[in-house]
């Protein structure tokens, strides 16, 4: 079912006891598995309030992030929280509710810290808005962060507000290898405390057990060749990277085409301090990995069973989110708050409307 | 249980230093910075610990005692009022640094830790706490993350929300949870985001997790005075569509720089009808290069004078100027209501121009600071408590000012949040689902609604 109308979705939600809303399905580790009736809601698509001078735009959920970026782009803007898949067809609701963003999350905040509004339709099939269309608001409990990593277990998003901001004129990227992982990590660490003005902080295991550290910076061009020989200083070494490569490199992570075909892509948020003991794990799996946002996300490749990664998860008390692979159980590891986000279900959807995947 | 017992029930928790009782000792907590209204309670507790914290909670519920957690009593907007028949949870005292990790970035603080307190312990390795709102002398973090503080800052930085990792906290039936963690990323519904801003409706913050960032290595802080308060408006607007990006855009008016200026001595020029302060922050080799962007921009716009700050202790008189600017206005009126508002960042100046038109038809005086970069409204309406009727028309006034917000499209409140002072207007800025879906979610963490009552909802 693709409902084009509030009315069309209101009453087929309401006609329907078992439901998890979708989008373009670019994430299919969080698609139902059999026996759900499953909510497209890629028919309500497209911009519904932009005004650039505003650095703010309102757009249905299903409205592909590819379409919101162009527009934004023809006008100097952009997304800071870096959108993933975004050439998968992500739509900006799939985004939400699966609580997505990219490297570039690293200079500005996440997704949470860039949605303003939310409009959705709850478990008793009424339409609900919470947050607003300004960049600051305080009023009434702030639903629009609580749907950031919802899985469309609260709601069928519908509408959603974010601030944007200017989008930066160039980009650059410093890229230097370490010899071991612990050699990079003392670089990152390093570079966190510095007072520079870092869009991105990667680093990307090699096969041979080197480790490449991805610094990016943006802004006016004519500020680059001082701070990259400065970047460059800290990290004793480095290439510098520009124009078309550059922007593909970036392009390439946030798209995930670094990874093989075959594996299942999961999300691992941690901390610097942690990435050690995971590291060893996933390289005696021989995993294609990536951490990103000063390694406090990282993004993997499983090629082993699921189970045996979740296992590992819990044993380091860590949490995993499976985005793409067989859709089912996408969340790994530990839960925390598992009391409260009951509490929060019940009041949201008190007929269990909503699947919880 | 009657209050008496109940006190006696405290009394074995508490030393008497520790509970109040007294009237003479509940005086000053029967209002916070919303000095218009006030309420004594039956008493105030001053834990010392987290458990003594969460005993408190536990025995308020088993009696159904209602609470209010007080950290500085800063709210603006009446949320630390205590409720009738309620006691007071004084946090002052749960003030401890518990972690600061420089590597990772981040401090863990208990509730009652002053919130420039964390800059000032992160200095020690360059790393600050971003929110810093105008109080941040004094407000508690507890406070901040109940009400997701603002400040000046917001613009690029974010509200207090976008500062915290995770959080202990005593859910208002005694049950201690952890939301978060220490990553900048977590699976599964924010929690921590729909905690922050639930002004102590969903039980007491113990502990917090807060997110640090480098010091910026350099600053550039312009003012720029205007003839108009609308040119002043429409700079902001050039700035914002500049495609820069400065850590504050701020307007004072004449009423508000003549208040300042008498009672900091900041340098402001006293004839402006409006004062643009534009700061730039980050790494020293892009804030040049973005002041000269920015130079070039001020520079077209309508105003006479500008000025850049010399040296650190000049940017600081600056700021000190535009912090004190709320109780500076005392100098000019004995009372006065701190409204706070936002509309969209283009209709400043048209927002601006009604709040004139209001204070004019009103014949009240009405001095104005705002955060212009977020559109943030500060409203100072300014008036004679000793004159009867006095407030009741400066608060019909500054409810006039929040229906011209949500009629523009804005808010009712940009960073104050709703508290006591606002649960009028909560219902014409939301409808009836939206509000019976808050109201379902408090009373699934709260049932016997104890936590704060009377905030927020009617």
């Amino acid at each position: 079912m693709k409902p084009t109308s509030i009315e069309e979705l209101q009453s087929f939600i309401c006609s329907h006891p078992r439901l998890l809303p979708h989008g373009n399905k670019s994430k299919t580790a969080l698609l139902a598995s059999e026996g759900v009736t499953q909510l497209d809601l890629s028919g309500l698509s497209g911009m519904i309030q932009y005004t650039p001078s505003e650095f703010t735009f309102t757009a249905w959920a299903g409205t592909e992030v590819d379409e919101i970026e162009c527009i934004l782009n023809e006008n100097g803007q952009f997304l800071p929280f870096d959108p993933l898949l975004v050439k998968h067809g992500a739509t900006l609701g799939g985004t939400v509710a699966s609580g997505l963003s990219g490297s570039g999350r690293y200079r500005f905040g996440g997704l949470r810290d860039f949605v303003l509004g939310v409009q959705y339709i709850d478990g008793n099939g009424r339409l609900v808005r919470a947050g607003g269309k300004v960049v600051k608001n305080a009023a009434g409990f702030d639903i629009p962060k609580m749907m950031v990593g919802s899985l469309g277990g609260l709601g069928a998003l519908l509408e959603l507000s974010f601030k944007v901001f200017p989008r930066p004129p160039a980009y650059s990227t410093v890229v230097s290898n370490f010899s071991s992982m612990p050699a990079a990590l003392e670089s990152l660490h390093l570079l966190a405390i510095t007072p520079l003005d870092l869009f991105c902080l990667d680093l990307e295991p090699q096969s041979g057990g080197t480790v490449k550290l991805m610094v990016r910076i943006g802004g006016f061009p004519n500020s680059f060749s001082e701070r990259i020989q400065r970047l460059k200083s800290y990290l004793g070494d480095g290439e510098s990277i520009e124009g078309n490569e550059e922007t593909e490199l970036w392009h390439q992570i946030r798209e995930f085409s670094w990874l093989p075909g075959d594996c299942a892509l999961v999300k691992i948020p941690l901390t610097p301090n942690r990435v050690g003991k995971l590291d060893a794990i996933l390289s005696e799996w021989n995993t294609k990995r990536r951490y990103t946002v000063g390694a406090n996300l990282a993004w993997i490749g499983w090629q082993g069973p699921i189970e045996v990664l979740g296992q590992h998860l819990m044993e380091l008390g860590l949490s995993g989110l499976v985005v793409i692979g067989p859709p089912g159980h996408p969340r790994l590891g530990v839960r925390v708050a598992e009391s409260f986000s009951r509490r929060i279900k019940q009041a949201l959807d008190p007929l269990g409307r909503w699947l919880e995947v | 249980m009657d209050q008496a017992s109940f006190l006696s029930v405290l009394a074995k928790l508490y030393p008497p230093g520790r509970l109040l009782i007294k009237p003479a000792q509940l005086a000053p907590f029967e209002s916070d910075a919303l000095t218009s209204y006030q309420v004594r309670p039956l008493a105030v507790v001053i834990p010392e610990t987290q458990e003594e914290v969460i005993e408190t909670v536990r025995l308020c519920h088993l009696h159904e005692i209602p609470f209010v957690a007080r950290g500085s009593g800063t709210s603006l907007s009446g949320a630390s009022l205590p409720i009738a028949g309620g006691i007071v949870i004084a946090l002052n005292r749960l003030n401890r640094i518990l972690r600061l990790d420089p590597q990772q970035r981040l401090a863990v603080v208990e509730c009652g830790v002053i919130n420039l307190d964390v800059s000032r312990a992160a200095a020690a390795y360059d790393l600050y706490f971003a929110p810093d709102p105008s109080s941040q002398l004094i407000c508690t973090i507890g406070g901040n993350l109940a009400f997701n503080s603002g400040g000046a800052h917001c613009l690029k930085y974010g509200m207090t929300s976008n500062h915290v990792l995770g959080l202990k906290v005593v859910l208002p039936e005694g049950e201690v949870i952890n939301l978060g963690g220490e990553s900048l990323e977590s699976v599964g519904p924010d929690l921590v985001g729909l905690y922050v801003g639930s002004e102590g409706l969903f039980g007491i913050v113990l502990e917090v997790t807060l997110r640090l960032l480098p010091k910026p290595e350099k600053f550039c802080t312009v003012l720029a005075a205007y003839g108009t308060l609308e040119a002043a408006g429409k700079a902001v607007s050039m700035v914002v569509a500049s495609g820069l990006l400065p850590g504050a855009i701020e307007i004072m008016d004449n009423l508000a720089i003549q208040a300042a200026e008498a009672a900091v001595h900041a340098g402001y020029p006293l004839d402006a009808a409006g004062l643009l302060i534009v700061e730039l922050d980050g790494e020293a080799d892009v804030v040049e290069k973005e002041f000269t962007a920015l130079m070039e921009v001020i520079e077209e716009s309508e105003s006479y004078e500008i000025r850049v700050a010399n040296d650190e202790a000049d940017r600081q008189r600056i700021w000190k100027g535009r912090k004190s600017a709320f109780s500076a206005v005392g100098r000019l009126s004995p009372d006065y209501i701190v409204q706070d508002g936002v509309v969209p960042r283009s209709r400043l100046g048209e927002a601006l121009g009604e709040i004139q038109k209001l204070s004019a038809a009103y014949g009240i005086r009405v001095a104005n600071v705002f955060h212009a970069g977020d559109g943030n409204l500060h409203p100072l309406i300014l008036f004679d408590g000793r004159e009867p009727g006095a407030y009741e028309r400066a608060e019909r006034l500054a409810g006039e000012i929040l229906r011209m917000c949500i009629g523009f499209g804005g808010s009712i409140t940009g960073e104050h949040g709703i508290g006591i002072e606002k649960k009028n207007y909560l219902p014409v800025m939301f409808n009836e689902a939206d509000i019976e879906t808050m109201r379902s979610i408090r009373l699934h963490i709260d049932p016997k609604e104890i936590s704060n009552r009377g905030k927020m909802f009617l």
